[in-house]
């Protein structure tokens, strides 16, 4: 079976020489939420947009479920719904035909049943027959989420879904993209906030200055998000950790100067008690400690810090 | 073919023009009755007949091309410049539809729109002067085919401008002057020697003429050379909009 997206070699140089996009290899699994994280001007919005056949790649291919975006374009984007980042409406148009106009561009015969459940989804249905332009910001962010979902995609786009968006708009909309992940849909989301990647997300991916720097399920981070480090720095320099102290998996530096221990701060039994007892038992002693947390932040930034 | 594609951005655009009637249908029809009462019947009393015709008469043809080219062009302009200024233009980027299909819905649109106006600007005339349209299914024809010409035309302004200006500048200083002086009121007989070589230069002359000749049977050029004329100014559009959509120019960065 085809990925639901498959990105390979895509690489993107703006007229102007700035290179935004540098050799991006993708593959998006079906039916997952993926999160793509990366600070402002890391290349998000141009990767969503070449997937999209908004922006055209300087190289590289793409497939949506097999399909290529240029050879097999109308398949490829026929799967596809796209919420984009910034709100751009059709202000004079009533919220109902906005998005009867969606499904049909996209190809799909009117359906009025399934553009009421929508609305309805979405509370949008008491301001069916009102303009968009009388609508509030976030109403407006629910009518072009409305849209992207009129034409039934298989994947779904959403780029920086909560700019801009109150608490409550937010949790309705993960529970949105739960459910819609539930009935099957693919979605891909972009965000710069990390809890928004912890909280959705089955799988995370880091972008850093056009480049993809770390594609990981988001358990394997949690599982280093939920880790402490004690570092002790040595009085004498050890050749090796002692065979006594092997069951703490500890690192020892290549100076030989610095013991590091890695532990789950959430467990009942942490074990760092105990480790300080064996050390002074073998006879190790230290001249200064401290402790780190390892968050998901903690790793993004480094991640980020060490691209740049 | 996405038909649905085409079908929906035709129905949206002519929606638009039923929001906007009476800046869409009534002012155009306004203007040509305030020409008709200077031109028609403060001038016009003053000038013998053209070629058998009354000056009234004689002036209807191109008063309709007159609004035929503006309303062409500004309509077909507007309905994919607006998209591409609020940003609503990434959803037609990202649809499923080929090139064909967004001209197809957009002119379609566009000369519909401006058809109607013409044939609304004609009963108008007939209020004015008596008419007799001596070849009805070239009237409409010429019509039809200015129309769409003039609407791939607008088409690519609509695209090439990058702002409301730019937008205004070519229907204002290029089409409006060619169209007063491509013989709207005047037959180009009328002329003095070099101005009327100068003229054979202006494409609206053409038109003018070939719409002229399907009204009272006679023109200032051969019908076949306006049709030929025309025919050409259309695939030159058409030329112009397939590099465009194949390029990316102004659409895709």
């Amino acid at each position: 079976m085809h990925p639901a997206i498959s990105i390979s070699g895509v690489s993107k140089t703006y007229a102007s020489g700035f290179s935004a996009l540098k050799h991006i290899d993708l593959d998006i699994r079906h039916g997952e939420i993926f999160a793509l994280l990366g600070p402002n001007g890391a290349g998000k919005t141009t990767l969503i947009s070449i997937v999209c056949g908004i922006v055209n790649r300087s190289s590289g291919t793409v497939s949506v479920n097999g399909n290529d975006i240029d050879r097999d374009y109308r398949m490829a984007r026929s799967l596809i719904g796209l919420v984009p980042q910034e709100l751009t409406v059709e202000s004079f148009e009533t919220v109902r035909s906005a998005l009867t106009f969606s499904r049909g561009l996209f190809g799909k015969p009117a359906n009025p049943a399934l553009i009421e459940k929508i609305l309805k989804d979405l509370s949008l249905w008491d301001k069916r027959d009102a303009k968009i332009i009388t609508l509030s910001g976030g109403m407006k962010r629910r009518v072009m989420i409305g849209k992207a979902l009129a034409h039934e995609p298989e994947i779904l786009f959403l780029d920086e879904p909560s700019a801009g968006v109150d608490v409550e708009l937010r949790q309705d909309m993960w529970a949105m993209v739960r459910r819609l992940r539930e009935s099957g849909v693919t979605i891909i989301l972009t965000t710069h906030y990390i809890e928004e990647a912890e909280e959705m997300a089955d799988r995370v991916g880091v972008i850093n200055r056009g480049e993809i720097v770390l594609v990981e399920n988001k358990e394997e981070l949690m599982r280093k998000l939920g880790r402490k480090q004690l570092r002790l720095e040595l009085r004498q320099p050890l050749d090796a950790v002692p065979q006594a102290l092997a069951g703490y998996g500890l690192e020892l530096s290549a100076d030989g100067g610095l013991l590091t221990y890695t532990y789950d701060n959430q467990s009942e039994r942490p074990g760092v008690a105990s480790l300080l007892r064996d050390l002074a038992t073998e006879g190790i002693a230290f001249r200064d400690l401290d402790t780190l947390n390892s968050s998901l932040e903690e790793i993004f930034v480094n991640l980020v810090r060490k691209a740049s | 073919m996405n038909r649905h594609a085409i079908w929906a951005i035709y129905r949206v655009e002519m929606a638009r023009t039923l929001r906007t009637l009476l800046q869409s249908v009534v002012s155009p029809v306004i203007s040509t009755s305030l020409y008709f009462v200077v031109f028609g019947a403060a001038i016009g009393s003053r000038i013998d007949q053209i070629d058998g015709v009354s000056y009234g008469a004689f002036i209807v043809p191109g008063l309709i091309m007159l609004s035929l080219l503006t309303q062409s062009i500004s309509n077909a302009s507007f309905g994919i410049y607006f998209p591409k200024f609020v940003g609503t233009i990434y959803e037609l980027l990202s649809a499923p539809v080929s090139y064909l299909e967004i001209v197809i819905a957009y002119v379609g649109a566009a000369a519909t729109k401006s058809t109607a106006i013409g044939l609304i600007i004609l009963a108008t005339s007939s209020l004015f002067v008596p008419l007799h349209i001596e070849h009805p299914f070239w009237m409409l024809a010429f019509l039809i085919l200015t129309a769409v010409t003039f609407s791939l035309f607008g088409f690519i302004i609509g695209i090439w401008a990058g702002t409301f200006e730019q937008l205004q500048l070519v229907p204002l200083l290029i089409v409006t002057p060619l169209t007063f002086l491509g013989g709207s009121f005047y037959s180009i007989d009328m002329l003095p020697g070099i101005w009327r070589t100068i003229t054979l230069f202006n494409p609206v002359v053409y038109l003018v003429s070939g719409f002229r000749w399907a009204f009272f049977g006679k023109a200032d050029v051969s019908l076949g050379l306006s049709l030929g004329m025309t025919l050409a100014f259309l695939f030159a559009c058409v030329a112009v909009i397939a590099w465009i959509f194949r390029t990316g120019y102004r659409l895709r960065t």
